[in-house]
């Protein structure tokens, strides 16, 4: 009975702080928002074509049967942008990918530059000058990247730049997103 | 006084928003539901603040949403659910209740009834000790001290 009352409260301690250490622990972020739509529908959207850029806008349907697609929202006020800007080109020429991008709350000319001077990888861009895409998708912050399967599903939302250890661990949804097809 | 003065404006300050001019409504009534609302909304870019105070793009963006859903003749329920339809129950501040957050909602109350049950057992377990301890002699002994402490 003595022993009961002092095992007690240590195997509650144990549990929560196990509790805590799974959830500090596997590069687990505890700011990160779980995104709502997973395993969902693409929002409705039609967004226009950046003024001043050839490549045509982006709208719900061009997200159906065209394959996996990568969506990156993307900015040229962003800094980390710039910084997945390349590694996010080279995902999209090795591994045969489709990319196509929400330039977010962006001015249209800026974002010309900014395709002019990094490149334009995006078969087809929206021009989201309110930001309402944005929410739509539930995007918190630029640079958000999503998988989106052939069928139109959001399989995964990846916030934040594509480098380094982002990189590694976009790289295995994307594995993961590629053999569930 | 001057210490006085401080105290009173401090107390006196209006509580921080960032709802700027030309965000509000026209109509009172639904400002009031708007504020209501947004103060029970986590922004998401600066978590821990609620959209009313948030200075954030899409904490203002949000503001503005929510102003027009109510204006389209939204319920309050109605504007949560399309939120949470985009950001998850992570944008309420005030979690639902449902057998995903049972945990969430019971857990201090299992983990403080534990406490007081830990307490009980530890000191019914004293007193218990304190009465088998004693020796008939100690007893006798005690029965002695006590008469002569009342006579």
């Amino acid at each position: 009975m003595n022993r009961l009352v002092f095992a007690v409260p240590f195997a509650l301690a144990v549990l929560v702080l196990a509790f805590g250490y799974w959830g500090l622990s596997n590069g687990r972020d505890p700011s990160s928002i779980p995104s709502a739509l997973i395993s969902q529908p693409v929002p409705d959207f039609a967004l226009e074509p950046i003024e001043g850029v050839d490549t045509p806008g982006l709208s719900t349907a061009d997200l159906k049967g065209q394959g996996l697609t990568l969506v990156n929202v993307f900015a040229s006020w962003c800094g980390p942008c710039r910084a997945e800007h390349p590694i996010l080109t080279r995902i999209g020429r090795e591994q045969d990918l489709r990319i196509v991008a929400i330039n977010y709350k962006d001015q249209p000319a800026a974002a010309a530059d900014w395709l002019e001077e990094l490149g334009n990888p995006y078969a087809l861009i929206g021009s989201d000058l309110s930001g309402r895409t944005g929410i739509e998708w539930g995007v918190t912050g630029v640079p958000e990247t999503f998988i989106v399967s052939n069928d139109g599903i959001v399989l995964h939302r990846f916030p934040g730049p594509v480098v380094g250890d982002g990189q590694r661990r976009f790289q295995k949804a994307l594995d993961a997103a590629k053999a569930a097809q | 006084m001057r210490r006085l003065a401080l105290i009173l404006c401090l107390l006196l300050a209006t509580p921080l928003v960032a709802v700027e001019p030309d965000e509000v409504l026209d109509d009172p009534v639904l400002e009031e539901r708007a504020r209501e609302i947004s103060a029970e909304v986590r922004c998401v870019v600066c978590q821990n603040e609620p959209i009313d105070s948030s200075n954030a793009g899409v904490a203002r963006d949000l503001r503005l949403i929510i102003r027009e859903r109510l204006v389209a003749g939204d319920t309050n329920q109605e504007v949560f659910d399309y939120l949470v339809a985009r950001y998850g129950d992570f944008v309420l501040f005030n979690p639902p209740w449902r057998p995903s957050t049972y945990a969430l909602w019971l857990g201090p109350f299992i983990i403080l009834g534990l406490g007081f049950l830990a307490v009980i057992m530890a000191l019914r377990g004293k007193s218990g000790q304190l009465t088998a301890s004693l020796t008939p002699e100690e007893q006798a002994r005690l029965e002695a001290l006590r008469e002569k402490d009342g006579s």
